[in-house]
């Protein structure tokens, strides 16, 4: 070999002996990462299925309300996949309109602790002293009511009110009392952010750059959190539909004739023996969203905080 | 491997190779390590971050976890292969003829037990003690090490002692039972270097008043001139270079270990640049066929060397008292060296 | 120490003020006090109302309706017939005194109905708690221990569904399973009771008891050990890679002790304060179990009163489990600093 040629071939081996790839988005990394857990790309699709056929529940030819006494606690077949329940109205209808109810209530619920958490976590975290210590008092007296009895109790108390929005609208009723009492969550994880953050090299520079607060705390910092917050987004919309199920099961959710998959259960109870699939088929779908997303939520956590850097910080 | 000393060195290590063998492949942290360590030697073993110093040693005690596995080699200290031992036999050499202190002295110590417990331990797992003998010989160990006040500190917490303190207790810890051997794996890089000389000064005395021989890894070529008796350079999974002290300061043979010894800025000395050794540590999954540190050998590019990308060169001895791993020094079939010294290193 | 418990008791206090308040002033501020299940009565009257919200002190302002829940009215005159005039008197001895008042329903004091059910959740959730532990803790030690073995993958996707699945389905089906479905094959009868602590009318029998404790512990634990599991498998992960691991194995400590001995001392005070803080669920029980499996605890007195709107239960439990959530959270730093030598009282 020619002794450019030798030096040529060991400029190759030089070069493989760093590891550079060419730049990825983020996104794309974090899609990378999470498409190798099988656990929550399955969770994926169970969700998206799930997502599709409540949403396709209009295409139904029966109707989720009116009753056909003929056809009552009919065993499922093939007209009736889910069987029909103690009015003759068909299962499987009921079951997707109830999924609306119950999906939609698990989003709004993570909207609205996102709008009351997220400033309250960013206020505490970022400005510490007595702002943060008054917050931290409000959301301590927030958790120190049992939760589930709380609900119940707004829940009786605003059924006695004749506030006429909230009656004709318990589902969205429902919704932001459960989101007010579970703000509490979400404010923490973002306060412990901005509690690390704060002090870091980089919020020092673009102060000293002349940045406002704001616009630190929006830019700079809270980028940062969009990892955790994103996770405890996901899990939080299974939480609540846990909630929610629960409350409308106890009678202190959403109200019939709506289905949900949480009264649906209820009004399972009385005949549980003699006509199973009444309870078997809306529990099922709870339980099969709820695992979905929280396999989904342990992909996510995985792809955006691999060396789990956020929940060292969370305490 | 010869020695310069006809008895049998402690510890000797022949062909170590531990390999770890992960999703993204199988990474060669150590591949091909020999060295020896008499009685009462403190051996430097000096290297970059990552070229495998850590896992030599941790290998050596069979502390490698998964996925590491130690797949050849012999490693044989005080006359037995340690790794033909059952899992209680190397435990009861581990504390007791060999022991460790590790790079983070205040992390190594569980910090829900006190120091005097966790000094106690060594002793009632090799010799038996009950608490009462075991503190009393731990207060002394502390007094050994210059804690102050040891009746007191012996109920100490981890975190309430400084850096410096917590090695000195790690030290203590590791010479509780009188070893023939301490390892000390980076053991003052995260401290002060006021302390570090202090912990340094130390592990000197006691290697004197007790005649433990001591592997010292560090990548300070500093500490090494100040403390170590003889030298052995790692790169890239291997032993390149193995002397004593003033060898290797004096006559660095392989080019790396010149390199270095040449980028060690010298006080007085005026420089435009600091000399640097150009390229970076290969990845050990996807290995160069031939020597490691061709890609980077200044030598190699200027005498157009072909056989040092093709092939790995055995460690072969190079003068008294010390060996290389180098094919400026020997060819395939001779200990000789096929370039006389004074062609490769002119500033020698 | 003690300076520290002090401190945290005194802060307490104004806590649960502020809580009470919020409380008292929600509830009653709701339309459908005690009167609402007169109001749908045909013979209620205007002046009839306007009688009764005399006698029950419901026509006073709100901060002295509050004052008098707080610390009774003995000390001050009433009206008991509901004429305007006060006569005597009250009775209330108010909270602070131990008097929560009446149910609206059973005209009980609340206290004796909240104690003659609170020994009976207790009784549950201890029974289920110490399950839940003696399931959770080994499989979350051996789940960390062996990483990813077959036992570890198997113990994750158990712990996934548990967490998902809701308990009150989980207590429909095993009723539905156990009950109905499977027979004695020996006497054809179910295996299980749907319901009830003991069976009735019998004597006392620990077998018996146990019997029906079964499915309703059953239906209580999945949630817990599903999650305690998997806590305490992460909690021992970090603990397995943690310098001071190493340390004990290079000390010649046998493998069994370096991860009993150094690391589950660490791995368990994660899991101790996580229990502390759960303490709560002792008193207020499981709504769920109860409810479906008939328990006489105080989640179903909870619901029942709920669903009755007897309010003066409803506060009361409430407030006492403020109370409770309150203890339960400065025991949970407590033993947090009791076992954590890094802890220290600032």
């Amino acid at each position: 070999m020619t002794k450019s040629e030798t030096l040529d071939k060991h400029q190759d081996l030089t070069a493989e002996t760093t590891t550079s790839r060419s730049p990825e988005s983020m996104s794309a990394v974090v899609w990378r990462r999470f498409r190798r857990h099988p656990g929550a790309v399955a969770g994926a699709i169970v969700l998206s299925i799930i997502v599709i056929a409540v949403l396709l529940a209009p295409l139904s030819p029966y109707d989720p309300v009116k009753s056909d006494i003929k056809n009552r606690y009919q065993a499922p077949s093939i007209e009736h996949p889910f069987g029909t329940d103690g009015l003759g109205r068909d299962l499987l209808t009921r079951v997707l309109y109830g999924g609306r109810v119950s999906l939609f209530v698990g989003v709004m619920v993570v909207i609205i602790t996102s709008i009351i958490g997220i400033p309250t976590g960013m206020v505490a975290g970022y400005f510490g002293g007595w702002v943060d210590n008054i917050l931290m008092r409000i959301l301590d007296a927030a958790l120190a009511l049992p939760t589930l009895l709380v609900l119940i109790l707004l829940s009786a108390i605003l059924r006695e009110a004749d506030v006429p929005y909230l009656k004709s609208n318990s589902v969205m009723t429902i919704a932001i009392v459960i989101g007010i009492l579970s703000w509490m969550t979400v404010a923490r994880l973002v306060r412990a952010i901005f509690l690390s953050l704060r002090e870091t090299e980089y919020v020092t520079a673009a102060r000293a750059l002349g940045a406002s607060t704001f616009v630190i705390m929006v830019a700079e910092i809270l980028p940062n959190g969009f990892g955790p917050i994103i996770v405890e987004a996901t899990l939080g919309i299974g939480y609540a539909i846990m909630i929610e199920s629960g409350l409308s099961f106890l009678g202190f959710g959403i109200m019939p004739p709506t289905p949900s998959w949480g009264n649906l259960l209820s009004n399972a109870q009385s005949h549980l023996i003699e006509y199973p699939w009444l309870a078997i088929f809306p529990g099922l779908m709870i339980f099969l969203t709820i695992i979905a997303i929280n396999y989904i939520g342990d992909g996510l956590r995985d792809a955006l905080d691999p060396y789990k850097v956020f929940s060292k910080i969370k305490e | 491997m010869t020695t310069t000393n006809e008895q049998q060195p402690l510890l000797e290590v022949s062909g170590l190779k531990t390999h770890f063998f992960t999703e993204d492949g199988v990474v060669k942290a150590v591949d091909g390590v020999d060295f020896y360590i008499e009685p009462g030697e403190i051996l430097g073993l000096v290297g970059e971050s990552g070229c495998g110093k850590s896992v030599t040693v941790l290998s050596v005690m069979r502390l490698v976890g998964v996925p590491g596995k130690i797949v050849s080699g012999e490693v044989i200290f005080e006359g037995r292969d340690l790794r033909e031992l059952s899992d209680n036999e190397m435990q009861s050499v581990r504390g007791n003829r060999i022991s460790m202190i590790f790079q983070q002295p205040q992390s190594s110590l569980n910090p829900v037990f006190t120091i005097g417990d966790q000094l106690n331990e060594v002793y009632q797992i090799h010799e038996n003690l009950d608490k009462k003998e075991a503190t009393a010989h731990s207060i002394e160990l502390l007094r050994m090490v210059g804690i102050p006040d040891p009746e007191q500190r012996v109920n100490s917490y981890p975190h309430e002692l400084s850096g410096g303190q917590a090695q000195r207790v790690m030290i203590a810890m590791a010479l509780a039972i009188h070893p023939g051997l301490v390892i000390a794996d980076e053991p003052t890089t995260a401290l002060d270097v006021t302390i570090q000389a202090q912990i340094l000064d130390l592990m000197r005395d006691l290697r004197s008043q007790t005649g433990t021989a001591i592997i010292l890894i560090t990548h300070d070529l500093g500490v090494i001139a100040e403390t170590a008796d003889r030298v052995a350079v790692m790169y890239a999974g291997q032993i390149v270079e193995q002397t004593n002290v003033s060898g290797i300061f004096e006559r660095p043979l392989h080019p790396y270990t010149q390199g270095l010894i040449n980028s060690i800025p010298v006080l007085g000395e005026l420089k435009d640049k600091l000399d640097i050794i150009e390229g970076n540590v290969p990845n050990l999954i996807n290995l160069p066929p031939g020597c490691r540190f061709a890609p980077r050998c200044r030598p190699r590019k200027e005498y157009d060397l072909t056989i040092c990308s093709e092939s790995i060169p055995d460690i072969r001895p190079a003068g008294i008292d010390h060996s290389v791993r180098c094919w400026l020094y020997h060819d395939k079939n001779q200990h000789q060296a096929p370039l006389s010294l004074s062609q490769i290193s002119p500033q020698w | 120490m003690g300076q520290y418990i002090v401190r945290r008791l005194l802060q307490a206090i104004p806590m649960l003020l502020i809580v009470s308040i919020l409380l008292f002033a929600l509830v009653n501020l709701a339309p459908g006090g005690p009167l609402s299940q007169y109001s749908r009565s045909r013979r209620m009257t205007a002046e009839r109302a306007a009688a009764l919200k005399r006698q029950f002190g419901l026509d006073k302002p709100l901060a002295v309706q509050y004052i008098v829940w707080l610390v009774g009215n003995d000390w001050m005159a009433i009206d008991t017939d509901g004429n305007g005039i006060t006569d005597s008197y009250g009775t209330r001895k108010g909270v602070l005194r131990g008097d929560f008042g009446f149910s609206y329903n059973t005209r009980e004091p609340v206290l004796n109905e909240i104690f003659d059910r609170l020994p009976n959740t207790i009784y549950l959730m201890t029974v289920t708690l110490i399950v839940v532990g003696i399931v959770a803790i080994p499989v979350g030690i051996i789940s960390a221990v062996k990483q990813y073995s077959k036992f570890d993958l198997t113990a994750t996707t158990l712990s996934f569904m548990g967490q998902a699945i809701p308990e009150f389905w989980l207590g429909l089906l095993l009723i539905l399973f156990f009950y109905a479905i499977l027979e004695n094959p020996f006497t054809g009868e179910s295996l299980f009771p749907p319901g009830g602590m003991y069976t009735i009318g019998e004597d006392f029998s620990i077998w018996d008891r146990i019997h029906h404790l079964i499915l309703p512990v059953t239906m209580g634990m999945v949630g817990w050990v599903a999650w305690y599991s998997r806590f305490l498998r992460s909690s021992m992960l970090d603990v397995k890679n943690q310098d001071y691991m190493r340390t004990a194995r290079a000390k010649g400590a046998s493998e069994r002790k370096v991860l009993y001995k150094h690391g589950l001392k660490n791995a368990l005070i994660p899991l101790v304060t996580m229990f502390a803080l759960d303490f709560p669920y002792i008193f207020a029980g499981s709504l769920y179990v109860e409810i479906i499996f008939s328990w006489p605890g105080m989640g179903r007195l909870y619901y029942n009163a709920a669903t009755a709107r007897d309010y003066p239960i409803l506060l009361a439990v409430l407030i006492i489990g403020a109370v409770i959530i309150l203890i339960s959270n400065l025991l949970a730093d407590i033993g947090y600093a009791f076992l954590d030598p890094r802890v220290r009282f600032d």
